[in-house]
C-alpha cells in the first residue's frame, strides 16, 4: 500500500513537473512526500485574474483510493470555499476515481474558480452577491487577488492593518 | 426454567433433613413447583408464554440462501445472470416488485442506473474529446447526491486549458489496451481486470480499491475506478479481484447479507460485536404497543436484542415506547438532577433552586429577595442575635419551611427513586462478570471439599444465571413503574415487584455468602429452592405484566406514543 501511494505521487509530480497544466503548480515539501505545496493561477477572464493562490495539499496512505485533503492557504472569496480554506468539490468527495492525479486535482480548482456553483455555497455572502450583485463580488474578489500577490508575513501585517480600515495595497 | 426439573431427580435425598429450614420464607412454594415448574403458565396448547415472540435465529448461510432465492427468481424472469439480478436487486433495496415494474417499464434506464452498464456506451467517448462529459442522466445524478457538493468536472477545466489528455487516459479505446496501468503506474503489472464498461486497470489496483472500500467504508456498491463511470461491479468481479484477500471477500459477503437484511422489514441482524446471526420475526408495528419482542440469536443465548427498538437487551416486561422513554430520561436528566440534589436547595417563599457557593449562611433569594438561614431553611428574622450560629432548627417557622422545600423535591425525589433503584440492578448486573468468576472459584472449591460433582455444583450457576435475568426484569420494572398512574393495578405491579426484589436479594446474598464445607449440602437445597422461587416470580412478574399490555390494564401518567 504505502509504496503504492508513493510511487504514484512520486509520477504525479514527475507528469506535473513535465507536462505542467497551464495555471497550476505544485510540489511536494522537500522532506515529506505526503504533503504538497500549490499554486493556482487565476484564470484569465475571471474576477480571479493574476491572482496566485497557493493550497496545501495533504496525501495520506489511502491515496489513490481516497482524495487527499485540499485547503487554500491564500484568504478566498468563492461561493464554494469555506472561510478556513477548506472546499466543497464533489470529485474531492463522493464523485473521487483513483485515476485523479494532483493534475487533475488542480484543473478542476482551478476550474471551479471560473465557474462557481452558487447553488451549494460555502460561503453564503459570495454566493449571494454572485447571484445578486457581480460589481460587488467582484471588487471582494479582486481584493483577496491583490492579497495573494503578498508574502504570509505581508499579508499578516495587512490583515492586522485592516483592522483599523485601511484598504489592502499592492506592495508585493 | 429446566433446571427445575434436573434437580428434582436427585434432590429428593435431601428434602427431608432440611424441610424446616426451607419452609421457613418459601411457604412451600418451592416444592409446588418442582411438581410443575410451569404448569400454571402454559396456555395448553403452545409452550410460548404471553411474554414471548415468535422468531427464528438465522445464521448468514441462511440467510444467503433466502438472497439466493431472490436472486434465481429474478434471473428466471428476466433471464439475466445471477451477478446482474443481485446488482439490479440491490438498487432496488430487493423490493421484487418494485424492480420487476420498472425494468419491465424501461430495462435502459434501470440497466444504468443499476450500474450493469454504461450509459449510451457508443456515443459517450466522441462526447469526451469535445468537453463536457455529463449528459443529462448525470445531471440527474447530482442531483440525487445533494446540494451540498459543487460540481465540476475534469473535462471542463481539461478542455479550457488546452489539455484533453486527462480523459484520454481515462477512457481509452479498448483496442490500444493500456501498457500500463493508469493508477499505480507500475509497469511490471500484466494482470488486468475491467467491468462492461472496459476500464482497464491492473488486479492490484482494484484489490487495493475494493479493500478500501469495504473495510473503510462498509460499502459493498463499488463503482468502476475511472471518472464519472458509474458501473458497478459484480460478485463475480469482486471475488476475482479479490482472489487473494479471502478476509476482504469474506467482508464484502457479510456487507451483502447486512444490505440484504436492513432492507427486510421481518429480518433484524443481531446487534452484538462481531455476530452475523440475524433473527426473523413477523411483529407488526402496531403490535409494539402490547408486545415486547426480545430475541436471541442463534450464535448465543447472551445475545439478547428487542426487535421492535434499538435496545441491545431485554427489556422486558416494558414496551419499546415507554422503555425508550425512560432510558432518554436518565440519560437527559440523571446527573442533573442528582446534582441538583446534592448541591441546591429551594428558597422556601419562591420555591426557586438555589446554589450556596460561598459565604454565610444569611441567604437572599435574588429572585424574591426573601432572607433565610441555609442552615434550618426558616426566616431569617426570627434568627435574631445569633447570627452565622443556626440553633433553631426544631422551631416551627423553619419546620414549615422545610416541609415546603421537601414538597418542592418530591418530584425529584420520585425520579430519583425509581433512578437509583434502576441504577443500582443495572450496576449489579454490570459486576455479573465479577460474580461468574467468584462462582466459578466456589464451584470448584465445592468439588473439592465435599463429595459433589462437577454437575452437582452446576446450580450455582444456574442460580448466578437466573439472578442476572431477574435483575434486568427488575430494572425495566422501575422504569416501568416511573411511568404508572397510582391505581390498584400499579400497587400489584409493585407488589410483584417487590417479592421479585426480595427473592433475588435472597438468592444473591445466598450465592455470595461465604463457602462452608459443613453446609454445602444445606447451602445447595437452600440455592436451588430459591433459584426455583426466583425464577417464578420472574415469571408471573413478566406474565402479569406482559398480560396487562395486551387487556390494556396499564394507565400512564403521561401520554405515550405510540400507546393510547
Amino acid at each position: 500500500m504505502s509504496t503504492n501511494c508513493r510511487r504514484r505521487l512520486i509520477r504525479d509530480f514527475k507528469r506535473l513537473s513535465t507536462d505542467p497544466p497551464g495555471g497550476i503548480s505544485g510540489s511536494p515539501c522537500p522532506d515529506n512526500i505526503m504533503l504538497w505545496n500549490a499554486v493556482i493561477f487565476g484564470p484569465a477572464d475571471t474576477p480571479f485574474e493574476d491572482g496566485t493562490f497557493k493550497l496545501l495539499l495533504t496525501f495520506d496512505e489511502s491515496y489513490p483510493n481516497k482524495p487527499p485533503t485540499v485547503k487554500f492557504l491564500s484568504r478566498m472569496f468563492h461561493p464554494n470555499v469555506y472561510a478556513n480554506g477548506e472546499l466543497c468539490l464533489d470529485i474531492l468527495q463522493n464523485r473521487w476515481s483513483p485515476t485523479y492525479d494532483v493534475a487533475a486535482i488542480l484543473t478542476s480548482i482551478q476550474s471551479l474558480l471560473h465557474d462557481p456553483n452558487p447553488n451549494s455555497p460555502a460561503n453564503a455572502e459570495a454566493a449571494q452577491l454572485y447571484r445578486e450583485n457581480m460589481k460587488e463580488y467582484v471588487r471582494r474578489v479582486r481584493a483577496t487577488v491583490e492579497e495573494s500577490w503578498l508574502d504570509p508575513e505581508e499579508q499578516q501585517a495587512i490583515n492586522e492593518a485592516e483592522s483599523e480600515d485601511a484598504e489592502p495595497g499592492a506592495s508585493g | 426454567m429446566s433446571s427445575a426439573d434436573e434437580y428434582s431427580d436427585d434432590d429428593v435425598g435431601y428434602y427431608d433433613e432440611d424441610d424446616d429450614e426451607m419452609a421457613i420464607d418459601d411457604d412451600g412454594s418451592a416444592s409446588e413447583m418442582e411438581l410443575d415448574p410451569l404448569g400454571d403458565f402454559n396456555e395448553g396448547t403452545s409452550k410460548k408464554k404471553v411474554y414471548e415472540v415468535d422468531y427464528e435465529s438465522l445464521s448468514q448461510a441462511e440467510v444467503e440462501k433466502q438472497m439466493k432465492g431472490d436472486v434465481d427468481y429474478i434471473t428466471s424472469i428476466f433471464g439475466v445472470t445471477p451477478d446482474v439480478a443481485s446488482l439490479l436487486l440491490r438498487h432496488f433495496d430487493w423490493n421484487k416488485e418494485k424492480l420487476i415494474e420498472k425494468y419491465m417499464d424501461n430495462t435502459t434506464t434501470v440497466s444504468v442506473a443499476a450500474g450493469i452498464m454504461p450509459p449510451e456506451k457508443a456515443p459517450r467517448r466522441p462526447a469526451a474529446s469535445g468537453g463536457r462529459l455529463h449528459s443529462s442522466s448525470e445531471s440527474t445524478k447530482e442531483s440525487l447526491i445533494g446540494p451540498r457538493r459543487s460540481s465540476r468536472r475534469i473535462a471542463s477545466a481539461a478542455t479550457k486549458s488546452g489539455k484533453s489528455k486527462i480523459l484520454d487516459r481515462v477512457a481509452p479505446p479498448a483496442q490500444d489496451e493500456p501498457a500500463v496501468c493508469l493508477i499505480c503506474f507500475d509497469d511490471t503489472q500484466t494482470d488486468f481486470l475491467s467491468l462492461v464498461c472496459d476500464h482497464r486497470f491492473c488486479k492490484t489496483c482494484w484489490a487495493a480499491y475494493i479493500e478500501s472500500k469495504v473495510k473503510t467504508e462498509a460499502e459493498s456498491w463499488i463503482t468502476c475506478m475511472a471518472e464519472d463511470c458509474d458501473v458497478v461491479a459484480t460478485n463475480e468481479f469482486v471475488k476475482e479481484a479479490l482472489a487473494e484477500d479471502k478476509q476482504t471477500w469474506e467482508r464484502f459477503h457479510e456487507l451483502l447479507v447486512r444490505h440484504y437484511v436492513s432492507h427486510r422489514p421481518e429480518l433484524k441482524y443481531c446487534p452484538y460485536p462481531g455476530c452475523t446471526y440475524t433473527a426473523s420475526c413477523s411483529i407488526t408495528k402496531a403490535s409494539l404497543a402490547t408486545q415486547v419482542p426480545i430475541v436471541a440469536c442463534g450464535n448465543s443465548a447472551t445475545h439478547k436484542f428487542c426487535f421492535g427498538c434499538n435496545v441491545d437487551g431485554d427489556h422486558r416486561p416494558v414496551v419499546c415506547s415507554v422503555a425508550k422513554m425512560w432510558l432518554q430520561k436518565c440519560h437527559d436528566d440523571s446527573e442533573t438532577a442528582n446534582w441538583i440534589k446534592s448541591n441546591t436547595k429551594e428558597c422556601s417563599k419562591c420555591q426557586s433552586t438555589i446554589e450556596k457557593n460561598g459565604g454565610c449562611n444569611h441567604m437572599t433569594c435574588k429572585k424574591c429577595k426573601y432572607e433565610f438561614c441555609w442552615v434550618c431553611m426558616g426566616p431569617w428574622s426570627e434568627h435574631g442575635t445569633s447570627w452565622y450560629n443556626c440553633n433553631r432548627f426544631d422551631e416551627k417557622a423553619s419546620k414549615d419551611a422545610r416541609d415546603a422545600q421537601s414538597r418542592s423535591r418530591a418530584s425529584l425525589e420520585r425520579y430519583l427513586h425509581y433512578y437509583n433503584r434502576w441504577a443500582n440492578h443495572e450496576q449489579s448486573k454490570k459486576l455479573s462478570v465479577e460474580l461468574y468468576a467468584k462462582t466459578e472459584k466456589k464451584m470448584e472449591e465445592m468439588q473439592m471439599t465435599s463429595e459433589l460433582s462437577w454437575i452437582e455444583v452446576q446450580f450455582m450457576k444456574k442460580a448466578v444465571d437466573e439472578v442476572i435475568k431477574c435483575r434486568t426484569t427488575l430494572m425495566w420494572t422501575y422504569g416501568m413503574a416511573y411511568y404508572l398512574d397510582s391505581s390498584n393495578e400499579k400497587e400489584l405491579f409493585e407488589d410483584n415487584q417487590r417479592d421479585l426484589e426480595r427473592a433475588v436479594e435472597d438468592l444473591s446474598e445466598l450465592i455470595e455468602s461465604p463457602l462452608d464445607p459443613e453446609v454445602i449440602k444445606t447451602l445447595r437445597q437452600k440455592v436451588t429452592d430459591r433459584t426455583v422461587y426466583v425464577t417464578k416470580r420472574n415469571e408471573i412478574m413478566l406474565e402479569d405484566t406482559a398480560r396487562g399490555f395486551l387487556e390494556g390494564r396499564w394507565k400512564w401518567n403521561l401520554p405515550v406514543v405510540g400507546l393510547d
